[in-house]
């Protein structure tokens, strides 16, 4: 069945009804132009709020396999034993009072020329513009044996905070005093570049008073610590000092889900708990929407409107753009707010800003108490058609208990901002 | 007729600044306050330790942006931050978060 936008209006339920009835502006065709979003994280949800905030006449699907939102800002917080799973677990349950159509469902197809996305439950739906914000995927097979040791609950990423996250946590409840925690950390670019260190940080923090004899080994296929590194070598030195043993480039190649082991190309190192994060790539959706880079792993924008390089139509947004700016949550939302003013201009026939300016904020913690932050503003630069990071943006050299309050009370608002 | 749209977005700027640089204004001004919002919650209105800024007076808003730039006031963020926005930014903001209950 493929859903023009008439039939569109027919079973959008009352709220898209009464607001056709209003009588808003129409595309030339005249009818309301529809986007349809997929994927309903930091990114895909904020897009379609902003969509129907700043273009009230435009009808918006949003599509999301998950029942539910689970926040991977904060999850190293569980992993730490700070918070439970519930606190980082959160409803769609407001969007739809944004006039947002909310289908749980998977996306299986999209066809570009038609402009069709069609789901595994066999609706097809047609777009005028199409948003694609599936955060990233994990490239298991860069890594021997990675696959069956996952299957068999041997290794885990918890790089998607869910299931593998609440995993994570019970393994290291039961690791013995004196047992070893593992982490191997991707190459760059990958999502939340101080995601890795801050976990360690909160291990640490859980080890040092609950297992105090316990270690943490740390095979960083990077030459160093990506981000905040001042910030987490005072916390590793000060707090946690002789329990990480931090090997920079030290990729793992191998794990043996049998034997407990990660290889490098160095060594076999045991562990009780093994954490080996693998390198990613843009979401399958975008390989499917023909929008990631040929012979690469991202996607290229135009970072005045998010629109794919590739396909007309099709914006990507979040973790899966291929730029030189971190992956991030808050960058994911950012993102959005772009790409939701410049589809309400294009979709008005009206030119869109052509100077964004997008900011990042991104805490983290380095115990129980302390945090630090990293803080940028990027403003776009036609000529150079790229963001440009502007004067005075970094990061805190040493956590503290103030930092930690704003890390709090930036997971609640960003949480809110996005779902509320 | 009606002016075709011009493929560079520096013409389309011009284009704008001649027909309807109000609009396109008033488009920056919603996207670059909605940044703030991701730190200080949905219409401005935060939970915790980080401050509201709905209904913020402008003129209170564009000083406390100068000077958390200048470091005349002291923060955490805010300076890097606030250097990242031009004060024509400033003032559109704080007109912008004025106008929220």
């Amino acid at each position: 069945m493929t859903l023009n936008r008439r039939d569109f209006l027919k079973i959008s339920g009352a709220g898209a009804a009464a607001a056709a009835l209003g009588g808003c502006a129409t595309t030339a065709g005249g009818a309301r132009p529809h986007v349809v979003v997929v994927g309903a994280g930091f990114g895909g949800a904020t897009c379609a709020k902003y969509l129907r905030q700043w273009g009230p006449n435009i009808n918006v699907t949003l599509i999301e396999p998950n029942d539910k939102f689970i926040s991977c800002p904060i999850s190293n917080w569980v992993i730490g034993g700070m918070r439970k799973m519930d606190d980082i677990t959160h409803g769609y349950d407001n969007l739809p009072k944004h006039g947002i159509k909310m289908v749980k469902d998977m996306v299986v197809a999209i066809d570009t020329g038609k402009r069709t996305v069609t789901t595994r439950g066999g609706s097809t739906l047609g777009y005028d513009r199409l948003v694609i914000a599936p955060g990233i995927e994990l490239m298991t097979d860069t890594i021997k044996g990675y696959k069956d040791a996952e299957s068999a609950g041997k290794v885990v990423h918890a790089w998607k905070a869910g299931a593998q996250t609440a995993h994570l946590r019970k393994q290291l409840e039961a690791m013995p005093d004196g047992g070893v925690y593992l982490i191997g950390i991707p190459g760059t670019p990958y999502r939340c570049p101080p995601g890795p260190y801050e976990r360690i940080s909160l291990v640490a923090n859980y080890l040092s008073k609950a297992k105090p004899k316990s270690k943490i080994i740390v095979l960083d296929s990077n030459a160093d610590i990506v981000s905040k590194k001042p910030l987490f070598m005072d916390a590793w030195t000060t707090k946690y000092a002789g329990m990480i043993d931090y090997r920079p480039t030290n990729a793992v190649l191998a794990v043996d889900g049998g034997k407990m082991t990660a290889s490098t190309e160095f060594d076999e190192i045991k562990a009780d708990v093994l954490n080996v994060v693998p390198r990613m790539r843009s979401g399958d959706l975008c390989a499917l929407a023909g929008v990631r880079d040929p012979n690469a792993n991202w996607c290229t924008v135009n970072f005045a409107t998010f629109e794919s390089a590739h396909v007309p139509n099709v914006h990507v947004i979040g973790d899966s753009v291929q730029s030189g700016l971190p992956k991030s949550g808050h960058m994911a939302t950012n993102h959005a707010k772009v790409c939701a003013a410049a589809i309400v201009e294009l979709l008005a026939g009206r030119q869109p800003d052509p100077i964004p300016v997008v900011a990042n904020t991104c805490y983290s913690a380095t115990s129980d108490t302390t945090s630090g932050y990293v803080a940028n503003v990027y403003r776009f630069d036609p000529a150079k058609k790229e963001y440009v990071n502007q004067p005075e943006g970094g990061a805190t050299p040493k956590g503290d208990e103030l930092n930690f309050a704003y890390n709090e009370s930036w997971a609640k608002n960003i949480w809110a901002h996005v779902l509320s | 007729m009606p002016r075709k749209t011009a493929p560079l977005v520096v013409a389309g700027f011009v284009g704008l600044a001649l027909s309807g640089f109000a609009a396109a204004a008033d488009i920056h001004t919603k996207s670059i306050s909605a940044t703030c919002m991701s730190c200080h919650g949905p219409g401005g209105k935060s939970q915790g330790a980080i401050p509201s800024i709905a209904g913020l007076n402008k003129d209170y808003f564009v000083k406390a942006m100068k000077d958390f730039k200048s470091g005349a006031r002291a923060s955490t963020i805010m300076k890097r931050h606030a250097s990242g926005y031009t004060e024509a930014e400033y003032e559109a903001m704080g007109a912008y978060f004025a106008s929220l209950k």
